[in-house]
């Protein structure tokens, strides 16, 4: 019987070699291993045999046993990969068709609103807040308080909107600049104050550079030193972070609005070249933004006075910004909501400014 | 304001350049618009002599030319009829640039045969209109020189913007005293003209005004016998230099006294005027005829002077044409007065003339000039039209100036920042006019000069110097930062306008940045305050009323998008609506309109459009985050707003308050504003949604975790159409204590009857449930169910 196992062995293993699915495999396993199997048939027989014989002829069963055991394991993990295989290529799909649009990749927030986070997060960082004022102000407000003279010219180049005088009451109007929530915030609060003031201003002037309503974000800080070193270093700093270039130029001009004195007119260097502009280089001056110390009758309406405190305001377009950063040509088309444009010009919802993360991407 | 080069060197001896002087302008504050240096622009045109012209070989009107550049002969060929041999003319050579048309000139070949330059005409210089040839130079014209300083195209011409403060540079004396100051040159004092009567003024003069401010001071001069006729040419080419037109000797001296030191005048042919004249208010509805030709109807707030015939000038603003001076004029009454600022500029305003008179005197015309520019008037009247000239005569006098300002001179650091020497703070104020006083106190006592009427305090003076002495010697110094780490700087307004912004558009939405006013009949749609918040002076109608409301912006917006072909929308707005005209009116809103597939048809998408639903999950997920959990509030749908579709829309309420409301807009206001579609909408008050509470610590609520697992059964139920699914929900909620969550998994509705898919969360809490337990949670359920009219269906 001992001469047999060596072909039965071969046997065995040509049976496992050759089963191309699991269940001939399976079929294998049992006429060997199985209960009834060959191999289980011949470790029967054991007990019938001579001690010695027993020794020798079980351990070479035993080693057939294990090497059957081994190749049916490894054929088994072949059959499984290869079914699998079979499995996931008829599970296929077709990969190339489109994703659904995802709303964070279509839905826009507009570049005023964008630009006014930006300007918040480099003044958040100087320590400023952000005040803010009615639409619809007061002639008080408006002017009177802000030290433009009754009937004076200065008044006139506002093109104010005017509602209907009621009996009785103030005259009201549509703000022209966001200058009252200066007033409103130097009524309120104590100094030292650092505030910018956003906001939606009006004007009755509409060309392609004009619109009758466009958006101002102003400055303001009232304390006890603060000179016109600190307004020149605070607008070059602001105009480098919010440009995102290294080095702004400036230009001072002495300019004139009612309620700063000293007042100044700011030019940055730029370049112009087929309609772009640059920021930052070039021979070319861009006129940005106003500003001047606060003017003293201004403080005294507010009930501060002006030979113990000090301070400045500035004012720049945030429209205007979003034009120059982001080279939008033309003002009108930010109030015309053109799907293409605010496709175009805004941004994705996520894009949050930050300085720590970037201005913009 | 524009002026000359050499008009500006008649009061300032400078050897500055053009560009040397726009940049000092710019520097003190005295804006450049433009230079126009016609010298310097054509600086490459040069003269050139013809020296032979013969007829084209191939061409009847043209001839060619050998011209002398000066440096060689060259041949041109040439269409003016004036082209001729011995010629002195313009030459362009290639590469330069024809100013009228931009044209680059090239050697070229004109019908075979070679040119070499163009010669030019004034046309094509751009320095002058239709011509009938080339350009003819006087005969000792030096031949390849710059022909434009030959004919007097060498004197600058500077147009500045004033700013509304400084009336005294609307002459050019007082730009001459600025550069001065600003080291640009020394300023020429204009000579005192000293005027001999020869005759007596017959004109008697009479102020009745009903406030004495509108004229404090009124003076005038008869002069007889004077012959008018054209101005010489040197007054001519002033006034043409910066655009005014010679008029007649009388009227260009007055003129140039306005231009020349911001002095206007008025001349009045004195035989014209009837008996005597008055300064008085208008009398209502009497009308002018001005000097404009265009008669203006008067009120009685409008200063004027008249004589016994009616009025006869509209006080410092426009002369009459009844008594203005013709070539005829032998007698003239020359006035030189005050008026009263506001007053001038209110009637200016009302009547709608920008008259240089009226410019200056609105913005303040020096009180010191009154007599002194009427004797130089007088003096330039004797000088070019001859006549004898009257004592001077005046009503009133020079309005009290004591203003007198104490100046530390520590103000300039302080206001600053710049450590500036005394000497220079003096040097600078006393080159711009200003006395000062107590000088070696470092406490000055300064008295501004008559002409700076907006010098008022400390400031202005700092101003002042620091201009002069120029901003570039301010030096950026680093603000202080905040000894602490900033708070968070935006309030829970604005916080909340960034949130629903940002949500609204990570939901898919486009931010639109619509007009603060709309039109009436909109603002009507949207049941708008008209009657409060209507413009006065709206810039159309489209844009004359505030609005109520964000939808109505937005609905526009897809209007207009529809009509460039895109006919799905998802817009949204985040901003103010007026509900009235005070602050507390003034409402912050987020609104948001979807319409039809916004993103775009999608295969995996069964034709779904913007629904409700989805806009009412896209209005929780917004209040969520913003920390306020919709379910907690009421849902109603009662009373909508008449823009809304009122079966398929509602509002969410705490209490009385309302939150906002979300739903289909009404077809008929989509109709209004000509849609396709129906668009879908959410708006929400900002402010009405409560503020978080405030509490003591961040730390979050310790989290329980039970460790008994929940299980869960499902219910179907079925309902008629008057059973609302969400009554259903509440009731099941509310069945039993263990009931963690009720989910609304399906819908189905078919023969009449709908069935509600309930999914019932059931949590253990100190030991599993039993099977008695569960079936008696189940019956509650059923019960409570049937409680509001849903029946377990099969």
């Amino acid at each position: 019987m001992s001469q047999n196992l060596p072909a039965l062995e071969a046997e065995i293993l040509a049976q496992i070699a050759a089963a191309t699915d699991e269940p001939t495999l399976e079929a294998v396993r049992v006429a060997t291993l199985g209960k009834t199997g060959s191999i289980s048939g011949l470790l029967k027989t054991l007990g019938t045999m001579a001690p010695d014989e027993r020794k020798t002829f079980g351990a070479h069963v035993n080693t057939i046993r294990d090497g059957v055991t081994d190749a049916l394991a490894a054929r088994k993990t072949v059959l499984a990969a290869a079914g699998l295989n079979i499995r996931l290529a008829a599970e296929a799909i077709d990969i190339t068709l489109p994703p659904r649009p995802s709303p964070l990749e279509t839905g826009r927030i507009h570049p005023i609103s964008q630009v006014l986070d930006e300007v918040t997060a480099i003044f958040a960082d100087l320590g400023f807040s952000v005040a803010e004022g009615p639409d619809i102000e007061t002639d008080d407000y408006n002017f009177t308080a802000l030290n433009f003279p009754e009937g004076h010219p200065a008044r006139e180049m506002h093109d104010t909107f005017f509602f209907p005088r009621v009996e009785g009451q103030e005259r009201m109007l549509l703000r022209t600049h966001t200058s009252p929530v200066q007033i409103r915030t130097m009524k309120t609060v104590q100094p030292p104050i650092r505030v910018i003031m956003p906001g939606r201003t009006y004007r009755c002037d509409s060309d392609q550079t004009h619109t009758p309503m466009f958006h101002q974000c102003e400055g303001l800080v009232v304390d006890k030193g603060s000179h016109m070193g600190h307004l020149k270093w605070i607008l070059a700093e602001f105009c480098r972070t919010f440009f995102e270039v290294d080095k702004v130029d400036m230009r001072l001009r002495p300019s004139f609005f009612p309620f700063t004195e000293p007042s100044v007119e700011v030019d940055i260097r730029c370049s112009r070249k087929d309609g772009e502009i640059r920021i930052g280089e070039g021979d070319d001056w861009l006129e940005i933004l106003g500003c001047g110390m606060v003017h003293p009758n201004v403080l005294r309406n507010c009930g501060i006075d002006p030979d113990v405190y000090q301070g400045f305001a500035w004012g720049v377009g945030l429209d205007r910004l979003a034009m120059l950063k982001y080279g939008a040509p033309d003002l009108r088309a930010f109030f015309e909501n053109d799907q293409r444009w605010i496709g175009h010009y805004g941004f994705r919802p996520l894009d949050i400014p930050s300085l720590f993360g970037g201005l913009s991407q | 304001m524009k002026f000359t080069l050499s008009w500006l060197k008649t009061y300032l001896n400078t050897d500055a350049t053009t560009a040397q002087i726009a940049l000092a302008l710019n520097n003190v504050g005295l804006e450049v618009e433009s230079v126009l240096d016609a010298a310097a622009a054509l600086a490459d045109f040069k003269v050139a002599q013809i020296v032979e012209a013969t007829q084209h070989p191939n061409a009847d009107r043209l001839r060619v030319c050998k011209v002398d550049t000066g440096s060689e002969i060259i041949q041109v060929v040439c269409g003016a009829p004036n082209a001729r041999a011995g010629l002195k003319t313009v030459l362009g050579r290639p590469g330069m640039v024809v100013p009228a048309n931009g044209m680059v000139l090239k050697l070229s070949e004109i019908r075979g045969v070679k040119s070499e330059g163009m010669l030019c005409s004034v046309e094509e210089l751009g320095i002058g209109g239709a011509s009938e040839g080339i350009m003819e130079l006087p005969e000792n014209a030096p031949v390849g020189a710059p022909f434009a300083p030959i004919i007097g195209l060498d004197d600058p011409v500077f147009d500045i913007a004033i700013t509304p403060n400084r009336s005294d540079c609307f002459g050019v004396l007082g730009i001459a005293r600025d550069l001065a100051a600003a080291g640009l040159g020394e300023l020429i004092a204009p000579n005192k003209a000293k005027i001999a009567p020869k005759i007596t003024n017959t004109i008697a003069l009479k102020v009745d005004v009903p406030q004495p401010n509108w004229c404090p001071l009124f003076s005038g001069r008869l002069i007889t016998g004077v012959k008018n006729g054209p101005s010489p040419q040197w007054l001519q080419d002033r006034l043409t230099s910066v655009g005014l037109r010679p008029i007649s000797a009388l009227v260009d001296i007055t003129n140039f006294f306005t231009i020349d030191r911001c002095r206007p005048l008025h001349v009045f042919d004195a035989d014209k005027i009837a008996g005597n004249l008055t300064i008085r208010a208008a009398h209502e509805g009497e009308v002018l005829e001005a000097l404009d030709g265009k008669p203006y109807t008067l009120a009685p707030n409008m200063c004027v002077i008249a004589d016994d015939a009616g009025i006869q000038s509209l006080a410092g603003i426009i002369g009459g044409m009844a008594t203005g001076c013709t070539e005829g004029t032998v007698n003239v009454f020359v006035e030189s007065a005050l008026w009263d600022t506001y007053n001038i500029a209110k009637t200016g305003r009302a009547l709608g003339i920008h008259s240089d008179a009226r410019q200056r005197f609105e913005r303040g015309v020096d009180p010191k000039s009154t007599f002194d520019g009427l004797d130089a008037a007088t003096q330039m009247i004797l000088d070019i039209c001859g006549g004898q000239a009257s004592e001077l005569v005046k009503i009133g006098n020079y309005p009290d100036d004591d203003r007198l300002i104490i100046f530390p001179t520590s103000e300039v650091k302080r206001l600053t920042g710049v450590n500036m020497p005394e000497f220079e703070m003096k040097m600078t104020l006393q080159a711009l006019g200003f006395y000062i006083g107590n000088i070696n106190s470092d406490e000055w006592r300064i008295a501004p000069p008559s002409w700076r009427p907006d010098i008022g305090g400390k400031a202005d003076l700092v101003e002042e110097i620091i201009r002069i002495v120029g901003l570039d010697r301010v030096a950026a110094t680093p603000f202080p930062r905040l000894p602490i780490i900033n708070k968070p700087v935006l309030t829970l307004r604005q916080t909340r306008m960034r949130i629903a912004r940002r949500t609204l558009a990570a939901q898919g939405y486009h931010e639109a940045v619509t007009w603060s006013f709309i039109s009436q009949p909109e603002a009507e749609l949207f049941n708008g305050n008209v009657a409060e918040l209507t413009l006065e002076n709206p810039i159309s109608s489209e844009l004359s009323v505030m609005r109520p409301n964000l939808l109505a912006g937005l609905l526009g917006t897809i209007a207009r998008n529809q009509a460039r072909g895109f006919m799905d929308a998802a817009v949204m707005e985040v901003g103010s609506v007026f509900l009235g005209r005070t602050p507390e009116d003034q409402k912050t809103f987020a609104a948001s309109i979807s319409l039809g597939q916004p993103q775009g048809r999608h295969w995996a998408d069964k034709g779904d459009v913007a629904d409700v639903y989805r806009i009412k999950e896209q209005a929780y997920a917004m209040l969520a985050a913003l920390g306020f959990n919709a379910e907690t509030a009421q849902l109603s749908t009662q009373n909508l707003p008449a823009h809304f579709h009122p079966g398929r829309s509602a509002a969410l309420k705490l209490g009385k308050t309302t939150i906002g409301y979300f739903g289909e807009i009404h077809p008929s206001i989509a109709q209004h504003y000509d849609i396709a579609g129906r668009p879908i909408a959410l708006e929400f008050d900002l402010e009405a949604i409560p503020a978080p509470r405030k509490k003591p610590t961040k730390a979050r609520a310790k989290l329980q975790l039970n460790p008994l697992q929940a299980i869960t059964r499902d219910f179907a139920f079925m309902v008629g159409a008057d059973v609302k699914a969400g009554d259903v929900q509440r009731a099941v909620q509310k069945a039993d204590a263990h009931i963690t969550n009720v989910r609304l998994f399906d819908v189905y509705s078919g023969k009449g009857k709908i069935s509600l898919g309930l999914e019932v969360t059931l949590q253990p809490q100190d030991k599993t449930f039993t099977q008695a337990e569960i079936e008696a949670m189940s019956a509650a359920i059923v019960s409570a169910a049937a409680g509001v009219g849903a029946m377990l269906g099969g």
